[in-house]
């Protein structure tokens, strides 16, 4: 579904990806791991075309995503809950929401909004409450409803579980487990803390300086020693 | 007594032009933080359309004033939005990604290009326009001195609350709108929901400069003439209305104007007429002095 080949990419003079390769099947849910600064989240903006590639290709389904525009994008069913959530703050949840729907069919927005009301029921209490208000945890919940809106066959996220509470963390799990199964949504997930992702993940991959090291499934990365060393000792 | 009501009326009429142009300043500055320096020749612009249309009605002989009226005010909303939609694409698309600087200097340097332009195709003298709309309504009577509302007043504020409603509708409850407001609060998500954020930025700057054009129309029938050097001090007043008020803010924009309008006419009318100008420029800087993000606008939020 999405296949991405020797990508690069700039920040200036910066190369933060040096030729990234890696493929996530329709269906899956794929974790990508690394440590801070390691690149994860200029590939996924990069996938997104915030900002494009500068070497490389991103294939989408049949289509050389690469060079094209970030909304032309989100239509061709890709949506992102970006790091540090990025809800618009002064707009209420409804209206978040509704930003998430804006290349959704109108016709579908009635069902979509049943539809993760019932994944996160606190989001209807604070439909009318401004973004800016919510705790971490509903704004996380809110970054994931409103990427749903669109009605995205694969789903972006990175780092759902920043900063929140254990028991928050558990719950946005669950819903992306249930967001994969029960609504055949493929997710590629981002994690810096590779534990709750890798288990969660059929397979992973492993990011270091802007290049995959490893991959495999979520079970043998997770036995791994290499990476229990890296990427979960201290933790969890 | 009196005096002072004809003041307030005078200075509400000259705010409420204020306020137009000062839209278009604080909505380009609340999506790409990037002061339009041009704006004000936007608004000259809109004043010559008006000005030529008028002529060419007169030559055609649509004699009759509300026609004629709608017709001058729907060509210039229509024309002056072309230039402000050629503006951005020529002037600044090609510069966002480029340092500020780089957008400011070419902002300039639209703004001279206009100037010049419109003073070559034109001529640099000043254009008359017959006075169109006499009359009005006689508030007060007292002791000769006559407090009068004119038509053109009432019309120049009906039409400006009207479109100020009609703005404020459409970036509250419409698709747009809300795609605007979220441009304003973070151009990369608002990319991520698949706004297309070339096309928001695109209309932001052409609803900016049919307001603009009004308030060239206005300004043509209110004063009668025209040059083209008219932008240059009428763009730094809104600009001082859209700080003063809190620049991205809309409401603070309106607020602005008016509260310029009216600093201006009651300084001319109690103090000196030479230093109006000063007057408003000073309540500028003892409003930032005391309130650095405007009477209405939002401190800053940093941005991650
Ligand atoms: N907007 C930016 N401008 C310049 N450099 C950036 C920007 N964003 C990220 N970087 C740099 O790119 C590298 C990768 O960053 P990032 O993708 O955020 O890593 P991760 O998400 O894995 O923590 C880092 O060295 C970071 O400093
Ligand atoms: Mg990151």
């Amino acid at each position: 579904m999405l296949r991405v080949e020797g990508l690069h990419t700039f920040y200036g003079s910066i190369e933060a990806l040096r030729g990234v390769d890696l493929e996530v099947s329709s269906g899956e849910i794929v974790a990508l791991i690394g440590a801070n600064g390691a690149g994860k989240s200029t590939l996924l903006m990069t996938i997104c075309g915030q900002p494009h590639a500068a070497r490389g290709q991103v294939r989408f389904g049949d289509d050389d995503i690469t060079q094209w525009p970030t909304h032309e994008i989100i239509a061709a069913g890709i949506a992102q809950a970006p790091e540090g959530r990025r809800i618009f703050a002064r707009m209420s949840v409804l209206e978040n929401l509704l930003m998430g729907a804006t290349s959704a069919d109108p016709q579908h927005f009635e069902s979509d909004l049943t539809r993760v009301f019932t994944l996160f029921p606190i989001l209807k209490e604070r439909r009318d409450q401004r973004g800016g208000t919510l705790s971490g945890g509903e704004q996380q919940m809110l970054a994931i409803a409103r990427a749903l809106m669109s009605r995205p066959r694969l789903l972006l996220l990175d780092e759902p579980s920043l900063g929140l509470a254990p028991m928050v963390v558990k719950q946005i799990f669950r819903v992306i487990q249930e967001i994969n199964e029960q609504q055949r949504v493929t997710v590629f997930l981002v994690e810096q803390n590779a534990f709750h992702a890798l288990r969660l993940a059929h397979r992973g991959y492993v990011l270091v300086n802007g290049r995959v090291t490893m991959t495999g499934t979520g079970r043998d990365l997770l036995a791994n020693p290499d990476i229990r060393a890296a990427y979960l000792e201290g933790g969890h | 007594m009196e005096y002072f009501l004809q003041q307030l009326i005078n200075g509400l009429t000259l705010g409420a032009i204020y306020g137009l142009i000062a839209i278009g300043y604080t909505m380009v500055y609340g999506i790409i933080g990037m002061i339009n320096f041009a704006h004000g020749e936007v608004y000259m612009i809109g004043a010559f359309i008006s000005l030529i249309t008028f002529l060419v009605l007169g030559m055609l002989g649509v004699g009759w004033l509300p026609l004629a009226l709608l017709i001058v005010l729907a060509s210039a909303m229509f024309f002056t939005a072309v230039y402000g939609w050629v503006l951005e694409r020529v002037a600044y698309r090609p510069l966002r990604q480029s340092p500020r600087l780089a957008a400011l200097i070419s902002a300039i340097g639209m703004s001279i290009f206009l100037q010049n332009y419109v003073q070559v195709a034109q001529g640099a003298r000043v254009k008359p326009l017959p006075p169109l709309i006499g009359g009005g309504i006689n508030l007060m009577e007292r002791e000769g001195f006559v407090v009068q509302l004119s038509y053109l007043q009432i019309i120049i504020i009906v039409l400006t609350i009207a479109l100020m409603v009609t703005f404020s509708l459409l970036i509250n409850h419409t698709r747009l709108g809300r795609a605007q407001r979220a441009c304003q609060e973070d151009l990369k998500m608002a990319a991520l929901v698949g706004i297309n954020v070339d096309r928001t930025i695109s209309t932001t700057f052409v609803i900016g400069a049919a307001l603009a054009a009004v308030a060239g129309m206005m300004v043509t029938l209110y004063y009668g003439v025209i040059d083209f050097f008219i932008g240059f001090l009428a763009g730094i007043k809104a600009f001082t209305a859209a700080v003063l008020g809190g620049i991205g803010s809309l409401p603070g924009a309106m607020l602005g104007g008016v509260l310029i309008g009216l600093i201006e006419v009651f300084w001319s009318a109690y103090f000196t007429i030479e230093y109006k100008d000063v007057a408003a420029f000073s309540i500028l800087v003892l409003v930032l002095i005391f309130r650095p993000t405007g009477l209405l606008g939002r401190p800053e939020v940093e941005k991650v």
